[in-house]
């Protein structure tokens, strides 16, 4: 059974249709990328997984099970996290509360394992930890942002943009530590603008167009597809 | 009238007006509402305290509990009937639906115990303590004490307990709060029911004071104190403390100075002369709207 299935979601913001029909599935331990323009409602399907927008019909299983409807501090505690587009880190707390809010379903005993486990993949962070995270770079406020969604242990981590307005050296690093918690375990959900980056180290990717799943395949075949390339790739 | 007979008249006025900033300050922190309905609190407060007392011929120490009990609980039921579904709603809807729960209560409470005067027994049999040539008010030590107490809990609270994270995180991004796994609307509650419980606690320690309940009381006493919330900076705790503690030594130095009929408009001259010349008040971060 697919660890995250979405069949035929529509969603929309008063009058406007900002998804209409889309349908993926993820499989436990998969890289999986929504690629498209702006306006093509990645963030808004994301949003709508994690609870923030209600959709208007289809379907969201999270292992089987229906999360439609589920308020969004109850879909954390199922196991899914967003880390969402433009970061959001609590800009008036220090990186240790900000993780400690990541971790907010969690005992404090859970909590002291995983923290561990944090600043051993974002030494960063650990130097910083009594820092206000409104005063760090663009770059550390992601580190943070991907930290604080670990923090609740999550089965499926979805990330929403996180190389938006990163030079490429740590658009590069961001990617490399996606790769890496990939491999030790964590489903992942990516949402990208950065079309060739994300389909590089996709298993699959999903192509989006005004609302709708155009395209699929496997990251390597959307990464040579002549269209995807055209469209996406810059040629 | 000595001068620490006035420093202890400004700092018992002023702890009341801080007590009553601080649920103003909170409730604004947290969904930018200015809640003007947070006065009338007070006044059910002091209400529930003379009914307890003179009614029921309850002990005074029940009075407090059932006063702060029920200022909370009816912060929490204001919020849950008349706020929490205007919550995507303009700004300006909740603004006027805060105007219109003040006028229920005052009318409520007129409807109920009429307009004239309840007059609220004592708490505490406490004569003034004479020290030197000073009359020292052991109300005034009360008052002064339990505002610092309530005020150091509150601190606490905020800034080390996970539910006071909770506020934070909700405080500054609602969405990325949820996100965390944050019940809003349970910590939205809470904050109501904290803010009203301190505003129980100023019903009390006013009640000490002035010894009477009306329904139109917490008009100019939510308004003074909304000054002050202002003053130190609307969404800051230590800003309301300071804010209410200046409220209150400027009208006593007024009064002392014998121009106690100008102490409203000078209160308010303070606040205009604030907004001038450092709108975000003495502790209030500059506003960053949103994109």
């Amino acid at each position: 059974m697919a660890l995250l299935s979405v069949r035929d979601l529509h969603v929309s913001y008063g009058a406007i249709k900002a998804v209409r029909g889309i349908s993926f599935d993820i499989e436990r331990g998969e890289i999986v990328t929504l690629i498209g323009a702006n306006g093509a409602g990645k963030s808004t399907t994301l949003n709508t997984i994690a609870g923030l927008i209600k959709p208007d019909s289809g379907s969201i299983e999270l292992s089987g099970e229906s999360i439609v409807g589920v308020r969004p501090h109850k879909i954390v505690e199922k196991g899914l996290a967003l880390c969402p587009e433009g970061r959001r880190v609590f800009t008036r707390m220090s990186v240790a509360e900000n993780l400690d809010m990541g971790g907010y379903t969690r005992t404090d005993a859970e909590n002291a394992e995983t923290i561990k486990v944090v600043y051993e993949r974002f030494p960063r962070l650990r130097e910083r930890v009594g820092q206000f995270a409104g005063t760090m770079s663009g770059g550390e406020q992601q580190m943070l942002a991907m930290g604080r969604a670990l923090m609740s242990k999550p089965d499926l981590l979805m990330l929403d943009e996180p190389s938006m307005g990163l030079a490429p050296i740590l658009v590069q690093e961001i990617f490399d530590i996606i790769k890496e918690l990939n491999r030790q375990g964590t489903t992942i959900l990516l949402v990208e603008q950065n079309a060739s980056m994300a389909l590089s180290i996709a298993d699959r990717g999903y192509v989006l167009e005004v609302g709708r799943t155009v395209k699929s395949g496997s990251g390597k075949e959307l990464l040579h597809d002549d269209d995807v390339r055209k469209a996406y790739l810059g040629g | 009238m000595t001068f620490l007979t006035q420093v202890l008249n400004g700092l018992q006025l002023g702890s009341i007006y801080a007590l009553v900033a601080l649920g103003y300050t909170m409730v604004y922190g947290i969904i930018l509402l200015l809640n003007f309905a947070h006065g009338d609190i007070i006044m059910v407060g002091a209400y529930i305290s003379w009914v307890a007392m003179a009614s029921l011929g309850l002990h005074p120490a029940i009075a407090v509990v059932l006063s702060i009990g029920g200022c909370a609980l009816l912060g929490v039921l204001i919020d849950k009937v008349a706020y929490a579904p205007l919550r995507n709603a303009p700004r300006l809807s909740i603004l006027i639906t805060a105007i219109g729960v003040s006028y229920f209560l005052e009318n409520g409470a007129q409807l109920v115990f009429g307009a004239d005067a309840k007059v609220v027994p004592a708490f505490v049999d406490a004569p003034n303590i004479v020290v030197g040539d000073a009359h020292v008010s052991v109300i005034a030590v009360i008052t002064i004490v339990v505002t610092a107490v309530s005020t150091a809990v509150l601190t606490f609270l905020v800034q080390r307990t996970k539910l006071g994270r909770a506020m934070r995180a909700v405080s500054e991004d609602m969405g990325a709060a949820r996100l965390m796994g944050i019940n809003v609307n349970t910590t939205i509650s809470f904050t109501f029911a904290v803010g009203s419980a301190l505003a129980g606690i100023g019903a009390i320690l006013y009640s000490m004071a002035y010894a009477q309940a009306t329904p139109t009381m917490g008009i100019m006493l939510g308004t003074k104190a909304f000054v002050a919330a202002v003053l130190g900076g609307i969404g800051s705790i230590p800003g309301a403390v300071i804010g209410g503690l200046l409220v209150g030594f400027a009208e006593v130095l007024v009064s002392a100075i014998g121009l106690s009929v100008w102490k409203d408009a000078v209160v308010f001259a303070l606040l205009i002369i604030v907004l001038i010349v450092r709108p975000t008040g003495i502790l209030g971060r500059t506003m960053n709207e949103k994109v």
